[in-house]
């Protein structure tokens, strides 16, 4: 293999990183339309990640062609977000954070002990085909397929979402009913399908970034959600929470960040980044608990 | 002239009575439990820890902390090193800085020593996190909990890291248990009777009425999380004395999911509530764990199924928060006194009656 000159090498390492954070953008999106609509914070995201990738895994080994495997996957992991919301979440509308924040936790434990019971504990290769699984050659950089995938799927996604949110009817109800739940359902919007179609997005998105992160870490487990959605908790209080542009900004920030860790950092220390990136996330509470793009007021003391 | 009941018991008789008849079962329990009645009864005392100390932070000042098994693993980790025999150290962890490698404590001042460092941590960290409110709180704790376990895994000097921890002397019996969940139970309970803890209510209940008499939010919310890191971590120490063998894995979600569902199911805000919730959430995960190795009901087999406990936990836990979200105490107290008194007046009644 030809060594890399600085500035290649910077090249490969920025692709690395846009393409990381296009998939923490992804989930930072799903989380923070959920948090902006319904103030619960969403731990069980990660699980429909999971849920997805173990669909489509298991659609494939059923002999379904890939592709169709996949949108069989991503339509699972929606029905499961769908499911979620009518049976866990619907109930407790209303209620205090916490109990909403306990309750989502609580659907984690209970979908990832499902999930360990089913598929059981250890991983299992995931059966990316060729075009998300081989990698090209710039003269000496080397890119891998899924990543450039990765970030052309982002990028159209945005611009889908974008377009959804400002111009359709259902993106503005679910813009007023960030702003006033209570203003929009005297302005006579269907607060209940805003809440659906909000979780819905959510879990299609959940479904769609399973697929990517599996086929960039080629194996999947039970638990395989719950660290990248952590993540993508900061990456949403980057942007700040509730915030869609926010969101996208943060979830870019943090696939810098982590790839810059990982280059800066002591060899000794680079084992500890995920501490590093959590630390990011509790002095940005601090600072600027409404992230970079959000005002400074909160209820602070 | 009417006979007041309530004044045949006096607060203190009625605590000594407590006390009385606690160590009472623990010595039953000692000699005449088998042992694996000791050993359940040494984990329910453990969680009984760390459900009141969590309770205090979370169901008496309103923000709700995700991270406290964090502080668990602080006090573990720390007073096993501290407790481990010279020789063991020097096998395991010949790595450790030369004053703590020739350094071997007691039970007991090793497990303050825990409880000390977590209070120091839980200060570092709450003058920071303790300004936040609902949601942001959780997060940022559960953040911490990753941060602690990312250092755990990693610092193998200390800690062996993800590889397991083993030959921690096994100081912990049913005593050791029995009297720091007695201290425990009885601390907060002071403190959530004293001014201290009517602020920390008066918070919970209406913040900004709170603060405009001049109660300091973030002073009682550090309080109350300190001195409930404190109590974790020692619950860690007890619990790392006990299983004698670990590792991080230990001290992350499963166990966190674990006590926050005793503390709901007993009730946020009050300490009788957290001791009954740890009881029948125990009681419940220990049928839960033997019916998973299969049930034989004679005429029916139901075959092992692994891991079925947490699942049913969940759901009991989101069943709780939908249909009886302030547990089964809410905020109200066992009143003993009151629950003798009752019995008392009826039976005086009865003697007016005959006579």
């Amino acid at each position: 293999m030809t060594s890399l000159t600085p500035f290649e090498f910077i090249i490969q390492q920025a692709i690395n990183a846009i393409s990381i954070g296009s998939i923490y953008a992804l989930m930072a999106i799903g989380l923070t339309m959920v948090f902006g609509i319904l103030r619960l914070i969403n731990f069980a995201h990660g699980d429909l990640i999971m849920v997805g990738s173990y669909a489509t895994l298991f659609l494939t080994l059923a002999g379904v062609p890939f592709w169709i495997a996949v949108g069989g996957g991503i339509a699972i992991s929606c029905l499961t977000g769908l499911l979620m919301e009518r049976v866990a979440y619907r109930p407790i509308r209303g209620a205090q954070d916490v109990s909403m924040l306990l309750t989502s936790f609580a659907v984690t434990i209970f979908l990832e002990n499902i999930a360990i019971l089913m598929f059981s504990p250890s991983s299992r290769p995931f059966p990316a085909p060729g075009l998300l699984n081989s990698a090209m050659n710039f003269g000496a950089l080397r890119v891998n397929s899924v990543d450039i995938i990765a970030i052309v799927v982002a990028g159209i996604l945005l611009i889908l979402l974008t377009f959804f949110i400002t111009r359709t009817d259902m993106g503005t109800s679910m813009r007023a009913v960030s702003q006033d739940l209570l203003a929009s359902r005297l302005m006579g919007i269907n607060t209940n399908r805003v809440f659906v179609t909000a979780f819905g997005i959510g879990s299609i998105l959940a479904g769609i970034v399973g697929i990517l992160w599996s086929a960039r870490v080629g194996k999947i487990d039970p638990l395989m959600g719950f660290y990248p959605v952590l993540k993508a908790f900061v990456a949403c209080v980057i942007g700040g929470l509730g915030s869609l542009p926010g969101a996208v900004m943060g979830g870019y920030i943090l696939g810098f960040l982590e790839i810059l860790l990982q280059g800066i950092l002591p060899a000794s220390l680079t084992p500890f980044r995920d501490a590093f990136v959590f630390s990011i996330l509790i002095v940005l509470l601090l600072f600027r608990p409404n992230g970079l793009l959000g005002s400074t007021e909160m209820e602070k003391f | 002239m009417q006979n007041n009941p309530k004044k045949h018991f006096s607060p203190l008789g009625t605590g000594l009575v407590l006390v009385a008849g606690f160590f009472g079962l623990l010595a039953f329990i000692n000699f005449g439990a088998s042992s694996y009645i000791q050993r359940i009864m040494i984990g329910l005392c453990i969680s009984i820890i760390l459900v009141v100390s969590l309770n205090l932070s979370s169901g008496f000042t309103g923000v709700f902390s995700l991270g406290h098994i964090g502080f668990m693993a602080i006090g573990a980790y720390t007073a096993a090193i501290l407790t481990l025999p010279l020789s063991l150290k020097l096998a395991y962890l010949p790595d450790l800085p030369g004053w703590l490698e020739n350094t071997q404590l007691a039970f007991l001042p090793a497990t303050l020593i825990g409880g000390l460092l977590a209070m120091l941590v839980a200060f570092l960290f709450g003058v920071s996190v303790m300004r936040l409110t609902g949601p942001y709180v959780g997060v940022a704790t559960l953040g911490f909990l990753v941060i602690v376990n990312v250092i755990l895994v990693n610092w193998d000097s200390m800690t062996r890291g993800a590889r397991t921890f083993s030959g921690v002397p096994p100081f912990t019996d049913i005593w050791w248990v029995g009297g720091w969940t007695a201290v425990t139970i009885y601390v907060i309970w002071r403190l959530a009777r004293s001014s201290y803890g009517r602020q920390m209510m008066a918070i919970r209940d209406n913040q900004i009425a709170a603060q405009s008499l001049g109660i300091s939010v973030l002073r009682m919310r550090l309080l109350a999380f300190c001195v409930s890191a404190f109590f974790t971590a020692v619950a860690g120490s007890l619990w790392a004395h006990f299983i004698q063998s670990f590792s991080p894995k230990a001290f992350l979600f499963v166990e966190t999911f674990a006590i926050i569902t005793m503390l709901i199911a007993g009730g946020m805000g009050s300490i009788s509530g957290s001791v009954i919730g740890a009881v029948g959430i125990t009681i419940l995960a220990e049928i839960l764990r033997n019916a998973e190795r299969g049930v034989n009901l004679g005429f029916v087999h139901i075959p092992p199924v692994y891991g079925a406990s947490q699942i049913i936990m969940a759901v009991i836990f989101i069943v709780l928060i939908i249909f009886r979200p302030e547990g089964i105490m809410g905020k109200r107290e066992l009143n003993f006194s009151q629950l003798f008194s009752f019995t008392f007046r009826r039976k005086k009644r009865k003697e007016v009656t005959s006579q």
